[in-house]
């Protein structure tokens, strides 16, 4: 087998791709031709590896050198120097920020030593289009030993040792749901693969399925023959994810012809197979009976669940349905052992399955951070290491504000509480959720109202329309928020907002509208008194809200250091702007459509926005 | 592609290992050759390509490949460095592909250091 001593890793996640990496490796080729450096370097895609916001990036092993934000016009300097003379170009490293002196490894970098990996322990290791990849790191392992030396009813008590609980969001243990479904009458059952991330600002499930499509495989083929009796196993993925659908379908098929999906797997009687289902993109479609009725091809709406769907799901057979991060924990656990999983995380979950959060959770790390993209961390973290730690800290040196964790059926968190432990019941405490793992954050310059009214309106659109509390309350209390933005808000839509809140929580058929409110329960909480000063005084502290701003020109600076240039005044779309040239202008209040132009276009920042 | 065994896991796995060692770090043995332009000139690529040829040759995989900058010492290019795991590295001067072929066959598969090309053992300190 052919020899590299060079393994030049490109990273091929979705954020990476945008922003050119597949050209990045046209160029690298072209240019180790050139150097004659192809019969000892190899170029290779990888998954996703989490640092988002640096991205496009290489990693050029076997030293671990950390390249970020990479343009093609880099990479001739880059080949010249560091593949063929092992100097490590500067200006492409990562400079943390504050700091002078760039970090060449990965491994150095705070933001990838601080992370514990389970279930992106492959990223950036391996080619997600190369089942020998996956399987030189271990994969399909836990398939063998599950096959040749363990009972379905083994692999249950592994499972329920470890305290795995559901990555999605609820926070269900796996192993109480899989033996539900395993007790459950009926000759044929089912396993699904939720991969119909929603939430905005959420991509864990995304880089997983992108980064290491084989492990989600592996983990259901695990479940079905742990949970007896099942076949056949959907993966059910939104269309809006192409190049996940597509390494899905080519680890299907390469499974396919290795023999480990089909008929009789490893020759041990066993027969499973696995199929994608591509869903529209609705949001509803990530609880579990609207996806289950989307697959059978039906609109994509929730029914009541006073039977589970571990009773009574996909075409009325037991179905058992968990995360696509839920499934890539369940080999690691297999391979390692319950006791190893338990070890991370949380409480104890050997008498109650509830009593503790186990094992790592990834989170996509988002908004007005340092460091935004994917992260894993132990169960029990801090959040604000996650911030600090991790992120690196507020953009620009700004001040914090919030932390929002779940997506939209989240809530927000304040500064006050930033040291709680990341775990399950810690955060439905505080009002908010694990979720799927979305974590937005927000800095001084943020509105809580309009966060609360931004995340309230996704909800808000992406409700399926079957129940009334949902379909109406989230409507109303949407106009509620959209009064208070504009200045016509009162003290007693406060309490209204709470009022609906708690009657959508108590009476929507499912968790869409069960946990809708929450940015607003939370925003209401935690931030009343940016609430009051929009109902009350009528102004937005952060300067968000423009319909509460009043926009004026400082005379002294127009004059004095502007010179009265009238740009403004060519700007202002309303022609509220009055003054001649070379003299003070000022804006008319009446005509003034606030609509910030004279701000954007001002070079003397004369505008003042109070 | 046929039906896998449980064995053929292994095979697979053993195959891909090289690779593997090289994304993973850790291997037995780094050697570092040293390209430095006055290495490059002095023929630093010759030995570069016959330790890769020797690591093949041998199916050696957990042995790592690297190159760095100039050592400072110009004249005795090329040079390589031979570090095994804990042990200290070892600098060797005026390679050439005969004396690489039995650098590595000696000290790198065997451990034993091969003194009469050695220029000295241990690293220049940092500060």
């Amino acid at each position: 087998m052919k020899q590299y001593r060079l393994q030049v890793m490109v990273c091929a996640g979705t954020g990476c791709v945008s922003n050119h990496s597949f050209e990045l490796k046209e160029a690298l080729d072209r240019e180790i031709k050139k150097h004659n450096l192809q019969n000892e370097t190899e170029v290779v895609y990888t998954g996703c590896n989490g640092f988002c916001g640096a991205g496009p990036i290489v990693v050029v092993q076997p030293d671990g050198i950390f390249y970020q934000l990479l343009k093609v016009t880099d990479i001739p300097h880059l080949v010249e120097e560091h593949l063929l003379k092992g100097r490590p170009v500067k200006k492409n490293l990562y400079t943390p920020p504050a700091e002078k002196t760039p970090i060449p490894k990965m491994a150095d970098i705070p933001f990838f030593s601080d992370q514990t990996l389970i279930a992106l322990r492959n990223r950036g290791m391996i080619d997600p289009e190369k089942i020998d990849d996956y399987i030189a790191r271990g994969g399909y392992k836990a398939l063998a030993k599950v096959l040749t030396s363990m009972k379905p009813d083994e692999v249950m008590s592994e499972i329920k040792a470890s305290g795995l609980r559901g990555r999605g969001g609820g926070g269900f243990p796996t192993g109480v749901k899989w033996e539900t479904c395993k007790k459950a009458h009926g000759d044929t059952k089912y396993v699904i693969c939720n991969a119909d991330e929603g939430d905005p600002g959420a991509f864990m499930d995304r880089s997983i399925i992108e980064g290491d499509p084989h492990a989600v495989i592996e983990g259901m083929i695990i479940g079905a023959y742990a949970i007896e009796n099942v076949h056949q196993g959907y993966i059910y993925v939104r269309m809006e994810y192409p190049l996940a659908i597509k390494r899905f379908q080519i680890a299907i098929q390469q499974a396919r012809e290795y023999g480990l999906l089909g008929k009789n797997i490893f020759a041990k009687g066993f027969d499973f197979d696995l199929d994608v289902r591509r869903g529209a993109g609705a949001f509803v479609c990530g609880e579990s009976t609207a996806l289950m009725a989307s697959i059978e091809g039906r609109p994509g709406e929730p029914r009541a669940k006073y039977i589970h769907t571990v009773e009574k799901g996909l075409w009325d057979c037991p179905t058992c349905l968990n995360n696509v991060e839920t499934w890539v924990n369940v080999p690691q656990i297999i391979l390692k052992g319950a006791k190893w999983f338990s070890s991370v995380g949380t409480g104890d979950v050997s008498i109650d399955p509830w009593g503790g959060s186990k094992g790592t959770k990834v989170f996509s790390l988002a908004g007005k951070v340092n460091n935004t993209g994917l992260v894993e961390v132990p169960m029990g973290i801090s959040l604000g290491d996650i911030v600090y730690k991790i992120g690196g800290g507020i953009r620009e040196g700004k001040k914090f504000k919030a932390v929002q964790t779940g997506g939209p059926s989240g809530g927000f968190i304040p500064e006050s509480m930033l040291d709680i432990p990341v775990d399950y019941e810690e955060l439905t405490k505080i009002g908010s959720m694990m979720g799927s793992g979305g974590m937005v954050v927000c800095d001084e310059e943020n509105c809580m109202v309009d966060m609360a009214k931004y995340f309230l309106k996704f909800t808000q659109e992406e409700s399926c329309g079957k129940c009334i509390p949902c379909r109406e309350g989230t409507k109303r209390m949407l106009d509620i928020l959209e009064r208070i933005t504009i200045g016509e808000g009162t003290e007693e839509d406060l309490l209204l907002l709470e009022e609906l809140s708690n009657m959508i929580v108590e009476s929507s058929l499912c968790a869409l509208g069960g946990s809708a409110p929450n940015p607003v329960l939370t925003t209401l909480k935690y931030f009343r008194e940016e609430y009051e000063a929009h109902v009350k005084n009528k102004k937005c502290p952060a300067k968000i809200c423009r319909q509460l701003l009043t926009y004026t020109i400082d005379q002294k600076i127009c004059l004095e250091i502007g010179h009265g240039c009238g740009v403004c005044k060519k700007n202002c779309p309303d022609a509220a702007i009055i003054g001649e040239r070379k003299t003070v202008h000022y804006i008319d209040p009446v005509k003034c459509g606030k609509c910030g132009a004279c701000y954007d276009v001002c070079n003397f920042n004369a505008i003042i926005i109070e | 592609m046929p039906r896998l065994k449980i064995e053929d896991l292994d095979k697979i796995a053993d195959q891909q290992r090289r690779k593997m060692t090289v994304r993973e770090g850790g291997g037995k043995a780094k050697i570092t050759v040293h390209m430095g332009t006055c290495g490059i000139a002095a023929g630093a690529r010759n030995i570069m390509s016959t330790f890769l040829k020797e690591i093949e040759a041998h199916n050696a995989h957990d042995v790592i490949l690297t190159t760095s900058a100039c050592a400072g010492l110009c004249s005795r290019e090329p040079m390589a460095t031979v570090e095994l795991a804990g042990q200290a590295p070892v600098k060797y001067v005026d390679l050439t592909e005969e004396k690489a072929k039995k650098i590595f066959a000696s000290h790198v598969l065997q451990g034993k250091l091969v003194q009469d090309y050695a220029l000295s053992i241990g690293s220049e300190r940092i500060q």
